[in-house]
Protein backbone atom coordinates (compact mmCIF):
# COMPACT_ATOMS: atom_id res chain seq x y z
CA UNK A 1 0.00 0.00 0.00
CA UNK A 2 2.59 2.69 1.06
CA UNK A 3 6.57 2.67 0.51
CA UNK A 4 7.34 2.66 4.17
CA UNK A 5 4.92 -0.35 5.15
CA UNK A 6 7.34 -2.79 6.35
CA UNK A 7 7.49 -5.96 4.16
CA UNK A 8 4.79 -8.83 4.69
CA UNK A 9 7.01 -10.96 6.02
CA UNK A 10 8.05 -9.36 9.25
CA UNK A 11 5.40 -9.85 11.89
CA UNK A 12 3.49 -7.40 13.81
CA UNK A 13 3.67 -6.57 16.79
CA UNK A 14 0.47 -5.56 17.46
CA UNK A 15 -2.33 -6.72 15.36
CA UNK A 16 -5.68 -5.34 15.75
CA UNK A 17 -8.05 -6.98 13.46
CA UNK A 18 -11.79 -6.13 12.94
CA UNK A 19 -12.96 -4.94 16.38
CA UNK A 20 -16.16 -3.40 17.20
CA UNK A 21 -17.11 -2.32 20.93
CA UNK A 22 -20.45 -1.11 22.56
CA UNK A 23 -21.07 0.42 25.89
CA UNK A 24 -24.28 -0.59 26.03
CA UNK A 25 -26.23 0.05 22.33
CA UNK A 26 -23.75 2.80 21.88
CA UNK A 27 -20.97 1.26 18.89
CA UNK A 28 -17.89 3.18 19.82
CA UNK A 29 -15.46 0.99 17.82
CA UNK A 30 -16.54 0.14 14.41
CA UNK A 31 -15.12 -2.53 12.83
CA UNK A 32 -11.82 -1.05 13.11
CA UNK A 33 -8.21 -2.61 11.83
CA UNK A 34 -4.73 -1.70 11.83
CA UNK A 35 -1.48 -2.81 12.83
CA UNK A 36 1.98 -1.87 14.15
CA UNK A 37 4.95 -3.61 13.36
CA UNK A 38 8.86 -3.48 15.41
CA UNK A 39 10.09 -0.63 15.35
CA UNK A 40 7.43 1.31 14.50
CA UNK A 41 5.38 4.50 15.70
CA UNK A 42 2.27 5.01 15.33
CA UNK A 43 0.14 8.28 16.00
CA UNK A 44 -3.33 8.23 16.54
CA UNK A 45 -5.65 11.32 16.20
CA UNK A 46 -8.99 12.46 16.04
CA UNK A 47 -11.82 14.23 17.28
CA UNK A 48 -12.66 14.44 20.79
CA UNK A 49 -15.15 11.14 21.84
CA UNK A 50 -14.04 9.59 18.76
CA UNK A 51 -12.67 6.57 20.29
CA UNK A 52 -8.94 6.93 20.26
CA UNK A 53 -8.75 5.62 24.11
CA UNK A 54 -11.11 2.95 23.57
CA UNK A 55 -8.93 1.90 21.01
CA UNK A 56 -5.38 2.41 22.59
CA UNK A 57 -6.97 0.82 25.78
CA UNK A 58 -8.03 -2.70 23.95
CA UNK A 59 -4.59 -3.43 23.43
CA UNK A 60 -3.80 -4.88 26.20
CA UNK A 61 -6.99 -5.72 27.37
CA UNK A 62 -7.99 -3.25 30.00
CA UNK A 63 -11.13 -1.98 27.56
CA UNK A 64 -12.98 -5.80 26.71
CA UNK A 65 -14.05 -5.65 23.05
CA UNK A 66 -17.30 -7.84 21.61
CA UNK A 67 -16.22 -8.65 17.96
CA UNK A 68 -12.81 -8.98 16.49
CA UNK A 69 -9.28 -9.95 17.32
CA UNK A 70 -5.95 -8.43 18.47
CA UNK A 71 -2.59 -10.15 19.08
CA UNK A 72 0.37 -8.53 20.66
CA UNK A 73 3.85 -10.04 19.69
CA UNK A 74 1.81 -12.75 18.39
CA UNK A 75 -0.40 -13.94 21.17
CA UNK A 76 -4.04 -13.41 21.50
CA UNK A 77 -5.13 -10.95 23.73
CA UNK A 78 -8.77 -12.01 23.98
CA UNK A 79 -7.56 -15.91 23.71
CA UNK A 80 -8.66 -18.17 26.66
CA UNK A 81 -5.67 -19.53 27.91
CA UNK A 82 -3.89 -16.17 27.75
CA UNK A 83 -1.87 -14.68 31.00
CA UNK A 84 -3.06 -11.03 31.04
CA UNK A 85 -1.47 -9.52 33.84
CA UNK A 86 2.08 -11.25 32.17
CA UNK A 87 0.98 -9.98 28.93
CA UNK A 88 0.27 -6.78 30.28
CA UNK A 89 3.65 -6.34 31.86
CA UNK A 90 5.02 -6.53 28.43
CA UNK A 91 2.75 -3.89 27.24
CA UNK A 92 4.11 -0.15 28.91
CA UNK A 93 0.97 2.27 29.09
CA UNK A 94 1.35 5.98 30.14
CA UNK A 95 -1.67 7.89 31.02
CA UNK A 96 -3.48 10.98 30.11
CA UNK A 97 -3.09 12.03 34.12
CA UNK A 98 0.40 9.99 34.85
CA UNK A 99 -1.68 7.91 37.48
CA UNK A 100 1.49 7.40 39.85
CA UNK A 101 1.13 5.79 42.73
CA UNK A 102 0.30 8.89 45.29
CA UNK A 103 1.64 6.93 48.57
CA UNK A 104 5.01 5.27 46.92
CA UNK A 105 8.18 7.63 46.74
CA UNK A 106 9.04 7.72 43.38
CA UNK A 107 11.91 4.94 44.06
CA UNK A 108 8.78 2.71 45.23
CA UNK A 109 6.44 3.30 41.81
CA UNK A 110 9.48 2.26 39.95
CA UNK A 111 9.77 -0.92 41.90
CA UNK A 112 7.01 -1.69 42.63
CA UNK A 113 5.97 -3.64 38.90
CA UNK A 114 9.30 -5.16 38.89
CA UNK A 115 9.00 -6.49 42.40
CA UNK A 116 5.37 -8.07 42.36
CA UNK A 117 5.41 -8.91 38.38
CA UNK A 118 9.13 -9.46 37.55
CA UNK A 119 9.71 -10.78 40.53
CA UNK A 120 12.70 -9.26 40.77
CA UNK A 121 14.57 -8.46 44.22
CA UNK A 122 14.40 -4.89 45.47
CA UNK A 123 18.20 -4.10 44.72
CA UNK A 124 18.01 -5.09 41.09
CA UNK A 125 14.64 -3.27 40.45
CA UNK A 126 15.80 -0.45 42.49
CA UNK A 127 19.26 -0.19 40.36
CA UNK A 128 17.11 -0.87 37.32
CA UNK A 129 15.02 1.88 38.24
CA UNK A 130 17.27 4.58 39.11
CA UNK A 131 18.93 4.35 35.83
CA UNK A 132 15.67 4.62 34.27
CA UNK A 133 14.69 7.96 36.45
CA UNK A 134 18.28 9.27 35.00
CA UNK A 135 17.35 8.71 31.71
CA UNK A 136 14.19 11.04 32.29
CA UNK A 137 16.48 13.24 34.02
CA UNK A 138 14.98 12.76 37.42
CA UNK A 139 17.82 11.13 39.81
CA UNK A 140 17.54 14.05 42.04
CA UNK A 141 13.71 13.24 42.66
CA UNK A 142 14.42 9.79 43.89
CA UNK A 143 13.17 9.83 47.41
CA UNK A 144 10.07 12.70 46.47
CA UNK A 145 6.48 11.44 46.44
CA UNK A 146 4.24 11.79 43.16
CA UNK A 147 2.52 15.06 45.13
CA UNK A 148 5.82 16.89 45.30
CA UNK A 149 6.61 16.64 41.84
CA UNK A 150 5.19 19.12 38.63
CA UNK A 151 2.97 17.43 35.96
CA UNK A 152 5.74 17.01 33.61
CA UNK A 153 8.14 15.87 35.83
CA UNK A 154 5.44 12.98 36.56
CA UNK A 155 4.73 11.87 33.45
CA UNK A 156 8.47 11.58 32.65
CA UNK A 157 8.24 9.20 36.15
CA UNK A 158 5.41 7.83 34.54
CA UNK A 159 7.12 6.86 31.52
CA UNK A 160 10.26 5.23 33.41
CA UNK A 161 7.64 3.39 35.49
CA UNK A 162 6.27 1.93 32.50
CA UNK A 163 10.13 1.40 31.06
CA UNK A 164 11.36 -0.77 34.16
CA UNK A 165 9.06 -3.61 33.09
CA UNK A 166 11.04 -4.38 29.74
CA UNK A 167 8.36 -3.28 27.25
CA UNK A 168 8.02 -4.79 24.04
CA UNK A 169 5.88 -1.83 22.96
CA UNK A 170 4.47 1.51 24.74
CA UNK A 171 1.10 2.98 24.93
CA UNK A 172 0.69 6.72 25.13
CA UNK A 173 -2.59 7.99 25.77
CA UNK A 174 -2.27 11.54 25.21
CA UNK A 175 0.06 11.78 27.58
CA UNK A 176 0.67 15.83 27.50
CA UNK A 177 -2.84 16.89 27.05
CA UNK A 178 -3.15 17.18 30.58
CA UNK A 179 0.28 19.60 30.80
CA UNK A 180 0.77 23.67 30.97
CA UNK A 181 2.51 24.29 27.95
CA UNK A 182 6.05 24.54 29.24
CA UNK A 183 6.04 20.98 30.39
CA UNK A 184 5.25 19.66 27.13
CA UNK A 185 8.26 19.74 25.70
CA UNK A 186 10.12 17.79 28.06
CA UNK A 187 7.24 14.64 28.36
CA UNK A 188 7.94 15.06 23.81
CA UNK A 189 12.13 14.68 24.06
CA UNK A 190 11.60 11.61 26.37
CA UNK A 191 9.33 9.69 23.91
CA UNK A 192 11.08 11.54 21.09
CA UNK A 193 14.66 9.33 22.50
CA UNK A 194 12.22 6.45 22.87
CA UNK A 195 11.23 6.54 19.13
CA UNK A 196 14.87 7.10 17.85
CA UNK A 197 15.97 4.27 20.05
CA UNK A 198 13.69 1.61 18.41
CA UNK A 199 10.68 1.70 20.78
CA UNK A 200 7.53 0.20 19.20
CA UNK A 201 4.97 2.86 20.35
CA UNK A 202 1.38 3.61 19.65
CA UNK A 203 0.52 7.07 20.88
CA UNK A 204 -2.52 9.01 21.12
CA UNK A 205 -1.84 12.40 20.27
CA UNK A 206 -2.74 16.08 19.01
CA UNK A 207 0.85 16.75 18.70
CA UNK A 208 1.59 16.71 15.08
CA UNK A 209 5.24 18.17 15.52
CA UNK A 210 5.89 14.65 17.04
CA UNK A 211 4.07 13.07 14.37
CA UNK A 212 5.84 15.04 12.08
CA UNK A 213 9.12 14.02 13.87
CA UNK A 214 8.85 10.53 14.67
CA UNK A 215 5.93 8.53 13.72
CA UNK A 216 5.91 6.46 10.81
CA UNK A 217 2.44 6.43 10.55
CA UNK A 218 -1.21 8.07 11.26
CA UNK A 219 -4.32 6.70 12.18
CA UNK A 220 -7.15 8.98 12.04
CA UNK A 221 -10.33 8.23 14.22
CA UNK A 222 -13.47 9.40 14.11
CA UNK A 223 -16.75 8.25 15.51
CA UNK A 224 -15.03 4.92 16.13
CA UNK A 225 -14.12 4.51 12.58
CA UNK A 226 -10.33 4.09 11.23
CA UNK A 227 -11.04 6.48 9.07
CA UNK A 228 -7.25 7.01 7.69
CA UNK A 229 -4.50 4.67 7.76
CA UNK A 230 -1.58 6.26 6.21
CA UNK A 231 2.09 7.19 6.78
CA UNK A 232 2.93 10.27 8.03
CA UNK A 233 3.87 11.85 4.59
CA UNK A 234 0.78 10.56 3.10
CA UNK A 235 -1.78 11.81 6.28
CA UNK A 236 -0.16 15.26 6.34
CA UNK A 237 0.32 16.02 2.63
CA UNK A 238 -3.11 14.43 0.66
CA UNK A 239 -5.31 13.26 3.42
CA UNK A 240 -7.95 11.16 1.06
CA UNK A 241 -10.77 11.95 3.27
CA UNK A 242 -12.79 15.24 4.06
CA UNK A 243 -13.03 14.58 8.04
CA UNK A 244 -8.93 14.00 8.12
CA UNK A 245 -8.34 16.98 6.56
CA UNK A 246 -11.10 19.54 8.74
CA UNK A 247 -9.43 17.86 11.73
CA UNK A 248 -6.02 19.15 10.39
CA UNK A 249 -6.77 22.25 9.64
CA UNK A 250 -8.43 22.70 12.60
CA UNK A 251 -6.05 21.42 14.44
CA UNK A 252 -2.67 23.40 12.54
CA UNK A 253 -4.75 26.23 12.88
CA UNK A 254 -3.40 26.85 16.28
CA UNK B 1 -36.08 20.24 92.32
CA UNK B 2 -35.23 18.62 95.84
CA UNK B 3 -32.36 16.92 95.17
CA UNK B 4 -29.72 15.48 97.16
CA UNK B 5 -26.23 16.01 96.03
CA UNK B 6 -23.35 13.63 97.04
CA UNK B 7 -20.19 13.75 94.72
CA UNK B 8 -18.74 11.17 97.73
CA UNK B 9 -21.51 8.53 96.36
CA UNK B 10 -18.96 6.84 94.27
CA UNK B 11 -16.66 5.69 97.38
CA UNK B 12 -19.68 4.53 99.19
CA UNK B 13 -19.47 0.57 99.22
CA UNK B 14 -21.41 -0.99 95.84
CA UNK B 15 -24.52 -3.35 96.91
CA UNK B 16 -22.64 -6.03 94.86
CA UNK B 17 -20.53 -6.43 98.56
CA UNK B 18 -16.73 -5.56 97.23
CA UNK B 19 -15.88 -2.48 96.21
CA UNK B 20 -17.35 0.98 95.54
CA UNK B 21 -19.36 2.55 93.10
CA UNK B 22 -16.52 3.98 91.67
CA UNK B 23 -14.89 0.42 91.16
CA UNK B 24 -18.74 -0.91 89.20
CA UNK B 25 -17.89 2.06 86.73
CA UNK B 26 -14.76 1.18 86.03
CA UNK B 27 -15.63 -2.67 85.85
CA UNK B 28 -18.11 -0.96 83.00
CA UNK B 29 -15.73 0.62 81.55
CA UNK B 30 -13.65 -1.85 80.98
CA UNK B 31 -16.01 -4.07 79.25
CA UNK B 32 -17.04 -1.25 77.13
CA UNK B 33 -13.52 -1.09 76.00
CA UNK B 34 -13.12 -4.97 75.43
CA UNK B 35 -16.63 -4.96 73.37
CA UNK B 36 -15.85 -2.31 71.31
CA UNK B 37 -12.26 -3.51 70.86
CA UNK B 38 -13.33 -6.73 69.52
CA UNK B 39 -16.26 -5.87 67.29
CA UNK B 40 -14.33 -3.47 65.64
CA UNK B 41 -11.47 -6.16 65.13
CA UNK B 42 -14.57 -8.44 63.13
CA UNK B 43 -15.82 -5.33 61.81
CA UNK B 44 -12.96 -3.72 59.94
CA UNK B 45 -11.66 -6.96 58.21
CA UNK B 46 -15.07 -7.91 57.40
CA UNK B 47 -15.95 -4.98 56.44
CA UNK B 48 -13.28 -4.10 54.34
CA UNK B 49 -13.86 -7.68 52.87
CA UNK B 50 -17.65 -6.92 52.01
CA UNK B 51 -16.83 -3.22 50.74
CA UNK B 52 -14.01 -4.40 47.89
CA UNK B 53 -16.58 -6.88 47.07
CA UNK B 54 -18.81 -4.26 46.25
CA UNK B 55 -16.32 -2.56 43.66
CA UNK B 56 -14.67 -6.12 42.14
CA UNK B 57 -15.56 -6.40 38.44
CA UNK B 58 -17.99 -9.61 39.66
CA UNK B 59 -22.14 -9.55 39.32
CA UNK B 60 -21.98 -12.20 42.11
CA UNK B 61 -19.12 -10.40 44.60
CA UNK B 62 -21.99 -7.62 43.72
CA UNK B 63 -24.84 -8.76 44.95
CA UNK B 64 -23.08 -10.27 47.84
CA UNK B 65 -22.13 -7.29 49.46
CA UNK B 66 -24.68 -5.05 48.39
CA UNK B 67 -26.89 -7.92 49.80
CA UNK B 68 -24.66 -7.36 53.39
CA UNK B 69 -24.78 -4.00 53.34
CA UNK B 70 -28.50 -3.71 53.18
CA UNK B 71 -29.69 -6.13 55.14
CA UNK B 72 -27.16 -5.18 58.37
CA UNK B 73 -27.75 -1.65 57.96
CA UNK B 74 -31.33 -1.67 58.16
CA UNK B 75 -32.47 -3.98 60.86
CA UNK B 76 -32.38 -1.74 63.60
CA UNK B 77 -29.44 -2.62 65.90
CA UNK B 78 -31.76 -3.43 69.17
CA UNK B 79 -33.17 -5.81 66.93
CA UNK B 80 -30.28 -7.74 65.83
CA UNK B 81 -28.88 -7.84 69.33
CA UNK B 82 -32.16 -9.99 70.06
CA UNK B 83 -31.71 -11.85 67.48
CA UNK B 84 -27.79 -12.75 67.97
CA UNK B 85 -28.70 -13.45 71.44
CA UNK B 86 -32.47 -15.52 71.29
CA UNK B 87 -33.10 -16.28 68.08
CA UNK B 88 -29.79 -17.87 66.67
CA UNK B 89 -28.70 -20.35 69.33
CA UNK B 90 -32.48 -21.68 68.86
CA UNK B 91 -31.70 -22.48 65.03
CA UNK B 92 -28.21 -23.68 65.66
CA UNK B 93 -28.20 -27.87 65.78
CA UNK B 94 -29.10 -28.49 69.02
CA UNK B 95 -25.38 -29.02 70.94
CA UNK B 96 -23.77 -25.85 69.12
CA UNK B 97 -27.19 -23.90 70.78
CA UNK B 98 -26.80 -25.71 74.11
CA UNK B 99 -22.74 -25.37 73.99
CA UNK B 100 -23.41 -21.21 73.47
CA UNK B 101 -25.83 -20.95 76.79
CA UNK B 102 -23.65 -22.81 78.83
CA UNK B 103 -21.00 -20.51 77.95
CA UNK B 104 -19.08 -18.17 80.39
CA UNK B 105 -19.69 -14.62 79.68
CA UNK B 106 -22.08 -15.41 76.86
CA UNK B 107 -23.60 -12.06 76.50
CA UNK B 108 -20.18 -10.24 75.75
CA UNK B 109 -19.44 -12.51 73.05
CA UNK B 110 -23.08 -12.19 71.42
CA UNK B 111 -22.47 -8.46 71.58
CA UNK B 112 -19.03 -8.46 70.23
CA UNK B 113 -20.44 -10.37 66.91
CA UNK B 114 -23.64 -8.51 67.00
CA UNK B 115 -22.19 -5.53 66.72
CA UNK B 116 -18.85 -6.55 64.72
CA UNK B 117 -21.26 -7.46 61.68
CA UNK B 118 -23.38 -4.18 62.08
CA UNK B 119 -20.57 -2.39 62.35
CA UNK B 120 -19.14 -4.08 59.30
CA UNK B 121 -21.45 -3.43 57.28
CA UNK B 122 -20.65 0.73 58.01
CA UNK B 123 -17.20 0.17 57.26
CA UNK B 124 -18.03 -1.87 53.75
CA UNK B 125 -20.06 1.54 53.17
CA UNK B 126 -16.68 3.68 53.92
CA UNK B 127 -14.06 1.24 52.29
CA UNK B 128 -16.24 1.08 48.70
CA UNK B 129 -16.73 4.87 48.79
CA UNK B 130 -12.95 5.01 49.25
CA UNK B 131 -12.01 3.15 46.43
CA UNK B 132 -14.64 4.44 44.07
CA UNK B 133 -13.06 8.37 44.73
CA UNK B 134 -9.88 7.09 43.64
CA UNK B 135 -11.15 6.78 40.17
CA UNK B 136 -10.91 4.29 37.55
CA UNK B 137 -7.27 5.79 36.87
CA UNK B 138 -5.67 4.34 39.72
CA UNK B 139 -7.04 1.05 38.87
CA UNK B 140 -6.31 1.09 35.44
CA UNK B 141 -2.16 2.36 36.50
CA UNK B 142 -2.02 -1.09 38.68
CA UNK B 143 -3.81 -3.38 35.91
CA UNK B 144 -1.92 -2.22 33.56
CA UNK B 145 1.35 -2.63 35.06
CA UNK B 146 0.48 -6.52 35.13
CA UNK B 147 -0.43 -6.54 39.09
CA UNK B 148 -3.45 -9.10 39.33
CA UNK B 149 -6.76 -7.48 40.67
CA UNK B 150 -5.86 -8.87 44.29
CA UNK B 151 -2.44 -7.04 43.66
CA UNK B 152 -4.02 -3.87 42.72
CA UNK B 153 -5.98 -3.76 46.14
CA UNK B 154 -3.20 -4.51 48.11
CA UNK B 155 -0.64 -2.25 46.93
CA UNK B 156 -2.49 0.57 45.10
CA UNK B 157 -6.17 0.41 45.94
CA UNK B 158 -6.12 -0.10 49.51
CA UNK B 159 -3.62 1.65 51.09
CA UNK B 160 -5.22 4.77 49.61
CA UNK B 161 -8.69 4.12 50.45
CA UNK B 162 -7.99 3.87 53.86
CA UNK B 163 -5.95 6.89 53.90
CA UNK B 164 -8.77 8.78 52.55
CA UNK B 165 -11.65 7.49 54.84
CA UNK B 166 -9.27 7.54 57.87
CA UNK B 167 -11.54 10.59 59.08
CA UNK B 168 -15.20 8.66 58.91
CA UNK B 169 -13.39 5.44 59.89
CA UNK B 170 -12.55 7.11 63.09
CA UNK B 171 -16.63 8.72 63.52
CA UNK B 172 -17.46 4.34 63.19
CA UNK B 173 -15.06 3.28 65.31
CA UNK B 174 -17.03 5.80 67.75
CA UNK B 175 -20.15 4.97 67.00
CA UNK B 176 -19.44 1.22 67.64
CA UNK B 177 -17.67 2.42 71.12
CA UNK B 178 -21.31 4.32 72.05
CA UNK B 179 -23.64 1.55 70.40
CA UNK B 180 -22.37 -1.38 73.14
CA UNK B 181 -24.78 0.03 75.29
CA UNK B 182 -27.21 -1.41 73.64
CA UNK B 183 -25.83 -4.42 74.63
CA UNK B 184 -27.10 -4.08 78.17
CA UNK B 185 -30.60 -5.02 76.98
CA UNK B 186 -28.62 -8.55 76.75
CA UNK B 187 -27.43 -8.31 80.25
CA UNK B 188 -23.76 -7.04 79.38
CA UNK B 189 -22.93 -4.98 82.50
CA UNK B 190 -21.15 -2.19 80.31
CA UNK B 191 -20.28 1.22 81.14
CA UNK B 192 -24.43 2.52 80.67
CA UNK B 193 -25.72 -0.83 82.44
CA UNK B 194 -23.52 -0.06 85.78
CA UNK B 195 -24.60 3.68 85.94
CA UNK B 196 -28.26 2.77 85.59
CA UNK B 197 -27.61 0.15 88.53
CA UNK B 198 -25.61 2.52 90.49
CA UNK B 199 -28.61 4.86 90.02
CA UNK B 200 -30.68 2.59 91.29
CA UNK B 201 -28.91 0.94 94.05
CA UNK B 202 -28.25 4.92 95.37
CA UNK B 203 -31.06 7.10 93.79
CA UNK B 204 -28.05 9.17 92.73
CA UNK B 205 -29.13 9.42 89.41
CA UNK B 206 -27.50 12.80 88.14
CA UNK B 207 -23.68 11.82 89.58
CA UNK B 208 -24.14 8.33 87.81
CA UNK B 209 -24.84 9.40 84.56
CA UNK B 210 -22.38 12.15 84.65
CA UNK B 211 -20.03 9.95 85.39
CA UNK B 212 -20.94 7.93 82.64
CA UNK B 213 -20.98 10.53 80.19
CA UNK B 214 -17.71 11.93 80.88
CA UNK B 215 -16.03 8.88 80.62
CA UNK B 216 -17.62 8.18 77.28
CA UNK B 217 -16.48 11.96 76.07
CA UNK B 218 -13.33 11.08 77.18
CA UNK B 219 -12.69 8.37 75.15
CA UNK B 220 -13.75 9.80 72.24
CA UNK B 221 -11.50 12.77 73.27
CA UNK B 222 -8.56 9.67 73.26
CA UNK B 223 -9.40 8.34 70.11
CA UNK B 224 -9.94 11.32 67.88
CA UNK B 225 -6.47 11.97 69.09
CA UNK B 226 -4.88 8.60 68.36
CA UNK B 227 -6.66 9.31 65.04
CA UNK B 228 -5.13 12.77 64.46
CA UNK B 229 -1.78 11.06 65.14
CA UNK B 230 -2.21 8.17 63.13
CA UNK B 231 -3.59 10.51 59.82
CA UNK B 232 -0.23 12.75 60.54
CA UNK B 233 1.59 9.49 60.86
CA UNK B 234 0.63 7.81 57.59
CA UNK B 235 -0.17 11.52 55.71
CA UNK B 236 1.68 11.52 52.02
CA UNK B 237 4.29 13.98 51.57
CA UNK B 238 3.25 16.54 48.94
CA UNK B 239 -0.44 15.47 48.86
CA UNK B 240 -3.23 17.89 49.85
N1 LIG C 1 -17.31 3.94 30.39
C1 LIG C 1 -18.02 4.40 29.34
N2 LIG C 1 -19.34 4.20 29.28
C2 LIG C 1 -20.05 4.64 28.22
N3 LIG C 1 -19.53 5.31 27.18
C3 LIG C 1 -18.21 5.55 27.20
C4 LIG C 1 -17.38 5.11 28.27
N4 LIG C 1 -16.12 5.49 28.01
C5 LIG C 1 -16.17 6.13 26.83
N5 LIG C 1 -17.41 6.17 26.33
C6 LIG C 1 -17.81 6.76 25.06
O1 LIG C 1 -17.07 6.15 24.04
C7 LIG C 1 -16.72 7.07 23.05
C8 LIG C 1 -15.23 7.04 22.81
O2 LIG C 1 -14.57 7.51 23.96
P1 LIG C 1 -13.00 7.68 24.03
O3 LIG C 1 -12.66 8.08 25.40
O4 LIG C 1 -12.36 6.46 23.49
O5 LIG C 1 -12.76 8.87 23.03
P2 LIG C 1 -11.43 9.67 22.75
O6 LIG C 1 -11.26 9.66 21.29
O7 LIG C 1 -10.34 9.14 23.57
O8 LIG C 1 -11.84 11.13 23.20
P3 LIG C 1 -10.94 12.26 23.93
O9 LIG C 1 -10.17 12.94 22.86
O10 LIG C 1 -11.98 13.16 24.52
O11 LIG C 1 -10.09 11.59 24.95
C9 LIG C 1 -17.23 8.42 23.50
O12 LIG C 1 -18.42 8.69 22.83
C10 LIG C 1 -17.49 8.24 24.96
O13 LIG C 1 -18.57 9.03 25.37
MG1 LIG D 1 -9.20 9.92 25.20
Amino acid sequence: MSATAAPAAVKPMISIDSISKWYGPVQVLKDCTTQVTKGEVVVVCGPSGSGKSTLIKTVNALEPIQKGSITVDGIGVQAKGTNLPKLRSRVGMVFQHFELFPHLSITDNLTLGQRKVLGRSNEDARTRGLKLLDRVGLSAHAHKYPGQLSGGQQQRVAIARALSMDPIVMLFDEPTSALDPEMVGEVLDVMVNLAREGMTMMVVTHEMGFARKVANRVVFMDRGEIVEDATKDDFFDKPRSDRAQTFLSKILAH
Amino acid sequence: MNYNWNWGVFFDPSPEGVGTYADMLLSGLLWTLATALCSWIIAFALGSIIGVMRTLPSKLANAIGTGYVELFRNIPLLVQMFLWYSVVPEILPQAWGDWLKQLPNASFYTAVVCLGFFTASRVAEQVRTGIETLARGQRMAGTALGLTTAQTYRYVLLPNAYRIILPPLTSEFLNNMKNTSVALTIGLLELTARARSMQEFSSQVFEAFTAATVIYLLISLVVVTLSGLLERRVAVPGSR
